[in-house]
């Protein structure tokens, strides 16, 4: 069931389009991971969402409702974690999670208190005084103590140290496993890697990939590395190879995911003593994305 | 290590220039324009002696000195005239520009974190106040020059040289005492917001033991930096000593200012912070709670402030009376109204002065809303429940509560200190409604920020220059005899000079159908458009 919906949303300033055609979706229950270089469009996406910006043209709808003019009646059940948070210098922390609560609607304050704990955070002091970390740990308590269905996180851990990190990566886990949905736009690949069923990309305002973490592994490469008793033949002739080196005794090349299986069957046809693979990471796809045209991928079925 | 302290100061100096390249020639040229076309205006409407006999008059009495200070009545030429009615409303502007200046480059540079980004630069601990106070003294300086010898080149009889160059000399003085102000407050305080109001509530502290000590006993004037203004007594036997007062007085500020700035740590100041709340109270858990608590301070000040206005009015108004009893031609003059007393007669003009006031702290309240969008802190709102409506509403209401509650103490106090200094009292009755008068058109101009907000948010501080011109053409257009359309461009110039005029319900019931209106239309437009 989708919880969340764009289809083909466009957002421009004066002559400049920041989105043009963005279509997301978010089912129940999952986690979307949403990423993109900086300047790429994902918090004007976010804002959208949110119903701050009006989008130019396209549809959003969350819960079945229009994200601009049922805004009021949405954020009942969505909690929003911006990526700068800036508070009211003159209030405390303990003041402003009160108040984004009773904002909200409904509150927890046993799951507060836990929090507080968990993030380690003082709450009797003025926001001025406050770094980002304990900034960015603020908007984080007030959204994971609020019982919302959808939990939209911009750049959520900026700020915070590994350790409030892993507190973090908890977090999401718990509400995931209640069935809740995220939308968590990263920078921290490895953590949308860890936490994110599916993932979409953005660049210049376009979504240029969306799938699942296995999906998208497919559309890249494999890093392989063999060892052989016999000297391999000619590997640059098969079909799908890439930046073949040799390191003594031994080869590394990189290989098109959909190829892996033609290639082992001809390399062991020279007696392997040594094999070892690594999968690509969200980072090398992220890469190749943003890299530029010159090693963009070529081959493979794009959904 | 003395130099060091100043290092780059130059550089700094010529980044404040950079990003005041309008701000700071907007300030002169208004203000120097403003100056110059008095004269120009006073000569056609009281170039001969007879003419200005007439305006001594009304001039000659303890409620306008209060209000514009003492003057040499016995030789009231045209340029006596101009320092008398002038300078010192100008001197009170130029101490405001200081104000905003110094405050934007010192704790509003350190709040916003710039500072420290300059201070992890080869750049000395003192050089950004340093580049600061030198920037905002030149601007003082140059203002000086150009008032001055403007003046003079205009070529009018009474405005000779030396005066000249002392109305210049006064205003940049003036200027230069509230650089100092505000540099040591910078250093006090902890933000820009309270740097601005500390300097501002002195300034207004500064107005007023000048308007009490001036008709009370006017040598205690000179206890007040806003004094030393008429001291100088510009034009006629052109004082000098003020001047150098006021140097001196501001070098002693800045060398404090100096001093803490040199020995705190960045970002801190001296007046000491309390730990705070470890949960929200219920009062604050909404929005319009919160837009209340966060202008707590600021409302608090200016509450006090109408108090204390209020008060020093209604305490000179016990000498209004005295001075006029002995006075029978006055008396006869003044005495035409049926049924209202010599102070009652005088209560419109006061009144004013009074609402004018009152109508900043509603507006500061509802363009708070519009601030608030600026720093980024309006999604932690609308990303909740609240709605578009619900949040602008909220701020509507705070400044439309504010106003009142503004106008009504002023009005109060002015009253309970008049009552006890007028033998027989006042009518509490006729004050107020007087005051309540003015009510709708103020309403109107918090409709006009409303729709400023909803629509060109960027353009909302719009309204200051709307509310600057009501205040020039209703104060000074008896004085300058302007047609009545010219007053009638703002909401307050509908509003009945009640008691001396009837009230005119139908006008105040237009200005509240427009005030609606407006309001109106700033909500529709809120709720359409994109927030920064």
């Amino acid at each position: 069931m989708s919880i969340l919906k764009t289809t083909n949303l466009t957002k421009k300033f004066g002559k400049f389009t920041a989105l043009d055609g963005v279509n997301l979706e978010l089912n129940k229950g999952e986690v979307l991971g949403f990423i993109g270089p900086n300047g790429a469009g994902k918090s004007t996406t976010i804002r959208v969402l949110l119903g701050i910006l009006k989008a130019t043209e396209g549809e959003v709808s969350i819960f079945d409702k229009d994200a601009w003019s049922d805004a009021v009646e949405i954020h009942k059940r969505i909690a929003y974690v911006p990526g700068d948070v800036n508070l009211w210098p003159n209030l405390t922390g303990g003041e402003v999670i009160d108040l984004f609560a009773k904002l909200r609607g409904s509150s927890n304050t046993k799951k507060r208190d836990e929090l507080i704990e968990k993030f380690d955070l003082d709450p009797t002091k003025k926001c001025r005084t406050y770094s980002k970390g304990n900034r960015q740990k603020i908007a984080l308590i007030a959204a994971f103590s609020s019982d919302a269905d959808l939990y939209i996180l911009d750049e959520p851990t900026s700020g915070l140290d590994p350790l409030m990190e892993n507190v973090f990566q908890e977090c999401v886990r718990d509400v995931k496993s209640e069935g809740k949905s995220v939308l968590l736009s990263s920078h921290i690949l490895s953590e949308v890697e860890k936490l994110c069923d599916r993932v979409s990309i953005i660049r210049q305002g376009e979504i240029i990939e969306s799938g699942s973490l296995n999906e998208l592994r497919h559309l890249t490469r494999t890093q392989m590395l063999v060892e052989t008793r016999e000297p391999l033949g000619q590997l640059g002739n098969l079909k799908g190879i890439y930046a073949i080196q040799k390191k003594g005794q031994s080869t590394s090349f990189q290989i098109d995911s959909n190829e892996i299986d033609n290639v082992i069957k001809y390399l062991s046809q020279f007696g392997i003593v040594k094999l070892e693979s690594a999968p690509p990471t969200l980072e090398e796809l992220f890469m190749r994305h943003y890299e530029g045209t010159e090693d963009r991928v070529g081959a493979g079925g794009t959904d | 290590m003395a130099s060091q302290s100043f290092a780059k100061t130059g550089l700094l100096s010529r980044l404040i220039l950079r990003q005041d390249r309008i701000r700071i020639p907007l300030w002169l040229i208004g203000l120097s324009f403003f100056t110059l076309i008095i004269p120009i205006a006073f000569i056609d409407l009281y170039g001969t002696e007879e003419q200005r006999a007439g305006i001594i008059e009304t001039m000659q009495n303890p409620a306008m000195t209060a209000m514009v200070g003492p003057a040499d009545f016995a030789n009231y030429t045209l340029g006596v005239m101009t320092a008398h009615n002038m300078i010192l409303m100008t001197a009170a502007v130029v101490g405001l520009m200081s104000i905003l200046l110094v405050s934007r480059h010192t704790r509003g540079e350190e709040e916003d974190g710039r500072i420290e980004m300059v201070r992890s630069l080869p750049a000395g601990r003192l050089s950004n106040l340093n580049a600061t106070l030198l920037i905002v003294a030149l601007t003082n300086i140059l203002l000086a020059l150009i008032v001055g010898f403007g003046l003079y080149l205009l070529d009018i009889e009474s405005l000779d040289l030396e005066g000249s160059l002392l109305y210049g000399a006064v205003l940049g003085g003036t200027g230069l005492v509230f650089v100092g102000v505000t540099a040591l407050m910078a250093q006090l305080s902890e933000s820009a917001r309270g740097t601005t109001g500390l300097s501002i509530a002195i300034l207004l502290l500064a107005y007023l033991l000048r308007a009490i000590t001036d008709v009370s006993n006017e040598k205690l004037s000179w206890l007040s930096p806003l004094g030393w203004v008429t001291k100088a007594e510009v034009y006629a036997s052109n004082n000098w000593w003020p001047v150098v007062f006021m140097v001196v007085f501001s070098i002693i500020l800045l060398f404090f200012a100096y001093y803490l700035n040199a020995i705190r740590d960045l970002g801190a100041g001296f007046i000491p912070s309390k730990p705070g709340k470890r949960h929200a109270s219920r009062f604050l858990q909404s929005p319009a709670g919160l837009a209340l608590r966060l202008q707590r301070t600021g409302t608090i000040s200016w509450a006090i402030g109408m108090l204390l206005l209020g008060s020093s009015y209604g305490s000179v108004l016990g000498d209004l009376e005295s001075f006029f009893a002995g006075n029978e031609l006055i008396e006869q003059m003044l005495m035409q109204q049926e049924g209202l007393t010599i102070v009652e007669q005088f209560l419109p003009q006061l009144m004013i002065v009074v609402a004018l006031l009152a109508t900043i702290p509603p507006i500061m309240a509802i363009n708070k809303l519009y601030g608030e969008e600026k720093k980024g802190r309006i999604d932690h709102l609308l990303g909740r429940t609240v709605s578009r409506t619900r949040l602008i509403l909220s701020y509507v209401i705070i400044a439309v509560v504010n106003g009142f509650v503004m106008l009504s103490l002023a009005t109060f106090s002015l009253w309970a200190s008049g009552t006890a200094v007028v033998e027989g009292g006042l009518s509490f009755g006729k004050i107020y409604g007087g005051a309540l008068a003015y009510y709708p058109a103020m309403v109107v101009m918090i409709g006009i920020s409303a729709l400023l907000i909803g629509f060109i948010p960027k353009l909302t501080s719009l309204v200051w220059l709307y509310v600057f011109y009501s205040f020039i053409v209703l104060y000074l257009g008896g004085l300058f005899q302007f047609s009545d359309w010219v007053g009638q461009i703002s909401p307050f110039g509908f509003v009945p000079r009640y008691p001396v005029e009837e009230i005119d319900f139908l006008s105040m019931l237009v200005l509240s159908v427009i005030a609606l209106g407006l309001i109106a239309a700033g909500v529709i437009g809120y709720n359409r458009r994109d927030i920064e």
